[in-house]
């Protein structure tokens, strides 16, 4: 455990276990309103910020934020807004900021491609004592409203049209996801990268779908998932020269497959204790209507 | 108790309702009236603008003409939303992440409690509300676990845990079995006896009719029938009504009132 008196290594650690916490949080609400690319999609946006930030020479992470949030804002409004042709507005917006930050990180004196690079795919040991208190503070925003905001986030990410009509301010609390999901591309972005950030906002809720029945197992069971494989990754990165972010996707997948594995006796018991339950639901949709409609009940 | 009386007081009231889907024109000036206590069905053919109509009046389709009020207010200045419970036409309570029935059903009650936490008094309400449609043994179970019927059973309860005054809702009975539609009716009759005033989208009014007070029927998105509700087949009276005998050789069967 030598590794915890290295300075850079505590950072690290700490970095990797707010990424395990955040992305999860988020990246549920993105998966239960079907939209599990937008964390892909707003990690090429901020790709412009990263190039931005080395090009007028200030904190790349925190004009990452800045162009992750205005995209992701661009996004929502294409998605509440753009009934038609959505999809091609996204993909210019995707590939606008991917093109954007590799002309800028170019232009810029300081910017290399290997600098790029350590944005791309995440560069743990080169987090300073600044990215930890960016990191930080994007991090405490991102809990704050995932778990603050619960109950509302997750009426309008089940069921919009309805959370309208209980006069929630379905508008805001969607720029609201929108924002939290870039802020939280950004802070996983030195961790894992931003090409892979996508992945530990989903594949966490995806494993831990193949056990749990309720909304709040899986978020408990995403953001367990989202901590150890971040902080497995980043150990393992240490002993053996991997780089952290792909190996903590990997291991995200690994347990995915594990789960699903564990979970396939678990439905069938269920689904037999289901068929032990039924009563009347013989006939699924639509039913068949009595042979006369007129018959009176 | 849930007779019609005309003196009594609008909950819904619809005057002159225009509304256009890109350029084609689906309400074309719908008077709608629904009194306190009263239980009033839409019903017309797919496209006749029925679902338009209810989807205007709870604010999710804008009118290009014409007044809506809710509870003798205009919709536009309306915000007192518990009163109204809402059952989207869905043929699913589920989405991409799993959750309980108790947790589906909970989230109508927001608009009793917007922010904070939920008292025993909310959560006692969202337990009679799936207690209602009968789901009480099932409440910790996955909704996507459900069968159609039972999914429009949850979306029920959750328009049901705000403790609404007026029900709307757009084809509760579409897709969903028998068994389920008894409980839909019986679960309904609870909430007009105890003074719960109805508008609901139909196809076919099935085992609801007995609770129905009065039908409007809508056709190219104009009222050509307001007034006591049409008795399903054998009556051929109904204006509009291209009613395919079900009988008739080649034809599917079609059980309903304006198919």
């Amino acid at each position: 455990m030598e590794m915890l008196d290295l300075a850079f290594m505590q950072r690290a650690l700490l970095a990797a276990v707010l990424v395990g916490i955040t992305a999860p949080a988020v990246g549920i609400y993105l998966v239960q309103r079907r939209q599990a690319l937008m964390g892909d999609g707003i990690g090429h946006v901020a790709m412009t910020g990263v190039g931005l930030g080395f090009l007028l020479n200030s904190s790349p992470v925190w004009m990452a934020t800045l162009v992750a949030v205005v995209g992701s804002v661009g996004m929502e409004l294409i998605r509440a807004y753009g009934k038609t042709r959505g999809d091609l507005a996204l993909a210019l917006l995707f590939y606008g900021g991917m093109a954007g930050g590799v002309l800028l990180i170019n232009l810029s004196p300081t910017g290399s491609n290997a600098n790029l690079s350590s944005y791309l795919f995440g560069s743990l040991s080169t987090v300073s004592e600044a990215d930890i208190t960016a990191i930080g503070i994007l991090a405490a925003f991102v809990v704050l409203v995932t778990v603050g905001l619960r109950r509302q986030l997750f009426a309008v990410s089940q069921d919009e049209e309805f959370a309208r009509v209980t006069g929630l301010p379905v508008r805001a609390l969607n720029l609201l996801i929108a924002v939290t999901a870039a802020v939280t591309v950004t802070v996983a972005m030195r961790v894992v990268g931003l090409l892979l950030v996508s992945a530990l906002m989903v594949v966490p809720v995806a494993a831990a779908q193949q056990l749990s029945k309720s909304f709040r197992a899986t978020f408990v069971l995403a953001v367990v998932t989202g901590i150890t494989v971040t902080l497995a990754g980043t150990v393992t990165s240490y002993y053996q020269d991997v780089p952290p972010g792909a190996t903590i996707v990997l291991y995200a997948i690994g347990v995915f497959v594990l789960l699903t594995l564990l979970a396939t006796p678990l439905a069938k018991r269920r689904a037999r204790a289901a068929e032990a339950g039924a009563e009347s639901c013989d006939a699924p949709v639509p039913a068949t209507r009595r042979p006369s409609d007129d018959v009176k009940v | 108790m849930a007779a019609p009386t005309p003196e009594r007081e609008p909950v819904i009231s619809v005057r002159g309702a225009t509304a256009a889907l890109g350029a084609r024109p689906v309400l074309r000036g719908v008077d709608l009236t629904v009194r306190r206590g009263e239980v009033v069905a839409l019903l017309g053919a797919n496209g006749s603008g029925k679902s338009t109509a209810v989807r205007s009046v709870i604010g999710q389709v804008p009118l290009t003409g014409g007044t809506i009020e809710l509870f003798g207010t205009d919709r536009k200045r309306f915000r007192d939303w518990a009163r109204v419970g809402y059952v989207p036409q869905r043929t699913t309570a589920a989405s991409g992440v799993p959750a309980t029935i108790r947790e589906v059903v909970s989230s109508g009650r927001l608009s009793r409690r917007r922010f904070g936490w939920l008292t025993k008094a909310d959560k006692a309400a969202v337990e009679r509300a799936i207690d209602l449609v009968g789901l009480a043994d099932r409440a910790k179970d996955s909704v996507s676990a459900l069968s159609g019927g039972q999914h429009q059973r949850v979306l029920i309860a959750r328009a049901l845990a705000s403790e609404p005054e007026l029900l709307i809702m757009d084809e509760p009975m579409a897709g969903v079995d028998l068994a389920s539609q008894e409980i839909l009716a019986s679960t309904l009759r609870e909430q007009v006896a105890g003074g719960t005033s109805v508008l609901l989208v139909l196809h076919e009014l099935g085992p609801l009719e007995p609770l129905i007070d009065r039908a409007v029927v809508l056709r190219d998105g104009c009222v050509v029938h307001d007034g006591p509700p049409p008795e399903a087949l054998g009556q051929h009276a109904l204006p509009g009504h291209d009613h395919v005998h079900p009988h008739a050789a080649g034809e599917p069967l079609r059980t309903g009132l304006l198919t």
